[in-house]
């Protein structure tokens, strides 16, 4: 019996003494609200102490020469590249340009292998006889390393964006295609029976139900495969670039500059702390028929 | 007059994993009349699903003849309803749109289906559940998304695997007289499936044993009745009991065939 209907059912013969009950109700409500946010405010706190010991060993154990910063950079002297790049802009042109190209490629990448992902999953997937057919060739493809066709891109693509797209792409490509086959795999038989007996035909069947079904496989695949346009992009970019946050850790590897390549690096974690607040709003706009899943606890 | 459901001589046979020859139905022999009210009973794994799957066109026989309106069955026809035991209704749609599958995949407009599927949300008694999606929903509630997105599709003939086995006992009797009442507003023939002799004899009007696998039909009673029915009330008159221990007679042997049979192969 929960306290509520506890109150209501003094209150039948005797009004008055009540009212500290019910009042007890709510209390118990802010007293757990008032928990929740004790909590988050203790992890917020110990978020920031990880940071300021990591970082202040780092600066201290530099400025005292315990480790050198020629090879490991120092905390402040990233920070004031980062500064310096950011009002001055970098040797390669603005920073905001450098950065706009890496995320060009990597969006470019990402949907374009998604889509061939999909596509090629969804149909696989559908049709045995092309898998059975294609599957050797896809397992041997899947176990090259796969940034190494990046070189050929270069090669053949040119060293603008469209070599760091295709690098991305094929990348995102194969994370993709697997998730969206086993997920076309995995549709539940009865729901397929379900809509074959309300009259769907093939091409509904598709869409209505393997596509939504599998889609929560793909949609699961696309925090990695993002992941994975970032890193397709910036090493297109290693391969040969004009501009780029790529491009420039390259620059400043040639150059022996330590903290360029870390203030390269605080961007690129930038770029993909952003972009994974972005697809998990995605994911929640794709998938909202499944019941909320606390996804904080995700790393 | 023609059966509505007719099957002669029919056996299903499966190929096991193993690469193995399952028989699950031999030479079955069932007759459904139009607009009756049929229940099939029987041990666990005797073949009662597979029964429907080959009316229903999901599955062929290996031998013998399903008919089905005087017609032998090849593939999905329509005019079937099936309502699955396992939540079938599609988890991304909701309510409404699960409801309107039906007309929509024969062609309705998505206006009209809607309208339609309004109407029949309202008469399971789901209105203003129209914009819920599965997960937000009860068992209960989702089973009544599955009857009414049958039902929209005015089947002839209703296929009902365990529908309710799931259900806790308060909510099955309110969903079995439910059922009832909507499908005494039809002219549907209904075959449906259960492990549990109560729920079959208070519901229809014959009941099917079925044997032990490979599955055939023992025997046939036919249960009289009167109409309309509470399924919670109609367990105490006397009629029920001598119907119930009749057939329990029969069914009583099957199960502990089925259950030796289970044990030992639990053993081996």
């Amino acid at each position: 019996m929960n306290v509520r209907s506890a109150a209501a059912r003094l209150r039948a013969p005797v009004s008055a003494p009540v009212e500290p009950k019910a009042r007890a109700g709510i209390d118990l409500t802010s007293t757990r609200a008032r928990d929740v946010r004790r909590r988050r405010l203790a992890v917020l706190g110990l978020q920031l102490l990880v940071a300021v010991v990591w970082l202040g060993s780092w600066e201290v154990t530099t400025r005292l020469g315990w480790v050198d910063k020629f090879f490991f950079a120092q905390p402040s002297e990233i920070a004031l590249k980062l500064w310096t790049w950011f009002t001055q802009g970098t040797e390669l042109g603005p920073l905001w340009d450098q950065v706009l190209t890496t995320m060009e490629e990597t969006v470019g990448g990402f949907i374009v292998g998604s889509l061939f992902g999909v596509v090629f999953g969804v149909a696989l997937g559908r049709i045995r006889l092309l898998a059975d057919v294609l599957s050797p060739y896809i397992k041997a493809a899947n176990a090259i390393p796969r940034v190494v066709v990046g070189a050929l891109f270069a090669i053949s693509l040119g060293l603008d964006i469209k070599s760091k797209i295709a690098t991305a792409a094929i990348l995102v490509f194969f994370v993709v295609f697997f998730n969206a086959f086993q997920g076309v795999r995995e549709v539940d038989r009865n729901l397929i029976a379900n809509a074959r007996i309300l009259g769907a035909g093939n091409r509904r069947l598709t869409t209505e139900v393997i596509l939504p079904s599998a889609l929560s496989w793909i949609t699961a695949s696309l925090h990695t495969s993002f992941g994975l346009a970032l890193v397709g992009a910036v090493v297109g970019e290693l391969f040969g670039a004009t501009s780029g946050v790529g491009e420039l850790i390259y620059s400043a590897k040639n150059n022996f500059d330590a903290d360029g390549v870390f203030a390269g690096m605080a961007l690129l974690a930038a770029i993909a702390l952003v972009a994974e607040a972005l697809i998990t709003a995605l994911e929640t706009r794709l998938v909202r028929w499944r019941p909320q899943v606390n996804t904080e606890a995700r790393i | 007059m023609a059966s509505a459901i007719e099957l002669r001589g029919v056996t299903k046979r499966f190929l096991t994993p193993s690469g193995g020859v399952y028989t699950a139905l031999h030479d079955l022999d069932l007759a459904v009349e139009p607009g009756e009210f049929c229940a099939v009973v029987g041990p666990t794994g005797c073949g009662k699903s597979t029964t429907l799957a080959l009316i229903s066109g999901l599955e062929p026989a290996s031998e013998g003849e399903v008919e089905v309106f005087g017609k032998p069955v090849r593939g999905i026809a329509s005019g079937i309803g099936y309502v699955f035991q396992s939540d079938a209704v599609f988890p991304w749609k909701t309510v409404l749109e699960n409801v309107a599958a039906g007309p929509r995949y024969h062609g309705s407009s998505t206006r009209d289906a809607r309208a339609a599927a309004r109407e029949w949300i309202a008469r399971v008694g789901l209105a203003g559940f129209a914009d819920r999606y599965p997960y937000q929903l009860s068992g209960g509630m989702r089973k009544r998304v599955a009857l009414a997105q049958s039902l929209i599709n005015g089947p002839q003939i209703l296929l009902m695997d365990e529908p309710f086995s799931a259900l806790d006992v308060q909510t099955r009797s309110l969903m079995e007289n439910e059922l009832l009442s909507l499908w005494s507003s039809t002219s549907a023939s209904v075959v449906f499936v259960t492990h549990d002799l109560e729920e079959a004899i208070s519901m229809s009007d014959r009941v099917f044993v079925i044997t032990a696998a490979p599955g055939t039909v023992k025997s046939n009673y036919r249960v009289d009745l009167p109409r309309p029915r509470n399924v919670a009330e109609i367990r105490f008159q006397p009629r029920f009991t001598e119907i119930y221990e009749e057939i329990w007679n029969d069914l009583r042997d099957e199960v502990l065939v089925s259950y030796e049979r289970q044990k030992r192969s639990g053993a081996a």
